[in-house]
């Protein structure tokens, strides 16, 4: 036991080490109850007590345990208040004698680690809505309040509770069993862990240096996720695909927008402020991931972003090479957004006109009839080859396209721009 | 936010620099679970000072370069870890587990629990 200390900061503490060892604790408890919604119950039960206990006798040295240890002990206290009415359940009761043992060390860490997969695959299972996964995600792995969750997807907190509350309902009525799933749905459910992780990370990497700080916050929640994936699942070469990706982006934050929060271009951004660390990070995950095998969307969307990272001027980057892998996304995940995108790089490697034969055959997809990124990249492409008078009109056609203001504005500039070089 | 966990040691210490496998089996668990945790960015030990050190003093314009050991200095900067997490409060935290780990093996640290500078410098 470490010193008492003031009320005030054991009371802060015991906030920290919940939010550090929720995961744990919620899938500690959860592999014995085998019920994610009852296993989080016991564990606020738990941070309850430690609120009592610790200001007073002092933080344990093991606190993870220690809570994961009070849960468990109020769980067989529940089974056995059932018991009292059901006697089937008295054989349940005898197991659980076995696996909660009043000692701390009883508590393994490896079987920890098992349970937290469980868990984690349980709270990321596609019977639940994207976002649903993510809140729930956050509030059993992460720790997080519904206070805290509601800001960082700016809505309010009965909403998300309503959410969390209804995703455990879904999983209690469809009976997901709290286990890792079997080779057979292995890849379909490693899919909706990932891309609940990439959602989180999104949700706050859309939002250019906002005055929330939450947002910026939930990239950091993300990547903590995707590395604690790493540690779980290092044979997986798309967990390591989907760190890389993230770590390359999370390098370019402090570049990404300018000091009004004006959102910077990636070849306009100051490369000097780019976080080699994480870039160094990012391209290690992406060894590990090729390493394990073939690539797939997550470890190919991390080449493309480590392209741009290894380039230290936007003249160096190796366009030719972004264009074919995004030609072997498009074969993966065919979208006419990733074929939006070969037509840029391939405009870079191999020139406008190139680029914009590719480009203008997606005028027709009606997936992008509204999506004001197909004609501003048609005008950047008309302009680059002296074509102005279409180019303008691309770019008025843009300008009425975006919901964003300041988008409008630039491409209402460079529609003019085109005006005044026709004349 | 980044923290900078350094820890500090006195070489005279047996065992300080020189770990046991013990020592070395439970710092690779504690590094590991930091790791797990997905709070790790980095982290890196340092040789005793009588290893291939140098140490230099600019004092009023005047720059010296004396090579180690640092007999005279008591406490040195024997590692560091750099760590990226929610609240001071939780580098506090993992820091008291990394200094529990030396106590646990009979050896007296001292870990410093630092702020990195993020953003621009012209800030």
């Amino acid at each position: 036991m470490s010193p008492v200390t003031e009320p005030e900061a054991a009371r802060r503490t015991v906030e920290t080490v919940w939010r550090m060892e929720a995961g744990r604790v919620v899938a500690g408890i959860a592999g014995v109850v085998r019920d994610v919604g009852l296993a989080e119950e016991l564990a606020q039960d738990a941070l309850v007590a430690a609120l009592e206990q610790w200001p007073r006798d002092g933080v344990p040295a093991n606190p993870g345990a220690w809570l994961t240890t009070v849960g468990r002990r109020r769980a067989v206290d529940a089974i056995r208040r059932r018991q009292a009415q059901q006697r089937t359940l008295a054989e349940l009761g005898r197991d659980l004698d076995e696996r909660v043992s009043p000692d701390l060390d009883a508590v393994v860490e490896e079987t920890i680690d098992d349970d937290l997969l469980r868990l984690i695959f349980v709270a990321c299972h596609p019977v639940l809505s994207p976002i649903a996964r993510a809140a729930l995600t956050l509030r059993l792995l992460g720790g997080l309040t519904t206070g805290e969750i509601a800001r960082a997807f700016l809505t309010t907190e009965s909403t998300v509770g309503q959410r969390i509350t209804r995703a455990k309902q879904t999983l209690a009525t469809a009976h997901v069993p709290f286990e890792v799933p079997g080779p057979a749905e292995r890849a379909e459910r490693l899919d909706s862990v990932l891309e609940v992780v990439y959602l989180i990370f999104n949700e706050g990497y859309a939002a250019t240096a906002g005055d929330d700080w939450v947002r910026p916050a939930l990239c950091q929640e993300a990547l903590r996720l995707a590395r604690l994936l790493q540690g779980l699942m290092p044979g997986e070469p798309e967990v390591h695909g989907l760190a890389a990706l993230l770590e390359i982006q999370a390098s370019r934050t402090a570049a990404r927008a300018g000091p009004d929060g004006a959102p910077i271009l990636l070849n306009d951004q100051d490369r000097s402020r780019w976080d080699r660390l994480l870039i160094r990070r990012g391209l290690a995950a992406l060894d590990r991931a090729r390493a394990l095998g073939d690539s797939g969307p997550y470890t190919i969307q991390a080449e493309i972003a480590a392209c741009h990272a290894r380039a230290r001027t936007p003249g160096e980057t190796d366009w030719a090479r972004i264009a074919a892998l995004y030609a072997d996304l498009a074969r993966i995940v065919p979208s006419p957004v990733v074929e939006l995108n070969r037509a840029v790089a391939v405009a870079q490697a191999d020139g406008p006109a190139a680029g914009l034969e590719l480009a203008r055959k997606l005028a027709d997809e009606p997936a992008l009839a509204h999506y004001h990124l197909l004609p501003s990249v048609l005008g950047d492409l008309l302009a680059r080859l002296g074509r102005h008078e279409e180019a303008r009109a691309e770019f008025e056609r843009a300008a009425r396209l975006t919901g964003n203001a300041r988008e409008r504005s630039l491409l209402l500039e460079r529609a003019a721009g085109c005006r005044s070089k026709k004349s | 936010m980044r923290y900078m966990l350094m820890h500090k040691l006195d070489e005279n210490t047996p065992g300080a620099f020189d770990p046991s496998p013990e020592f070395i089996q439970d710092l690779g668990g504690y590094i590991e679970e930091v790791a797990k945790a997905g709070v790790l960015l980095a982290a890196e030990g340092l040789e005793k000072s009588s290893n291939e050190s140098a140490r230099i003093t600019v004092t009023k314009g005047r720059t010296t370069v004396i090579d180690g050991p640092f007999t005279e200095t008591k406490e040195l900067i024997a590692g560091f870890g750099l760590l990226e997490v929610r609240s001071k409060e939780e580098a506090v935290e993992w820091a008291r587990r990394y200094a529990d780990l030396f106590g646990r093996h009979g050896i007296d640290v001292e870990v410093d629990v630092r702020r990195v500078s993020e953003g621009p410098m012209e800030s």
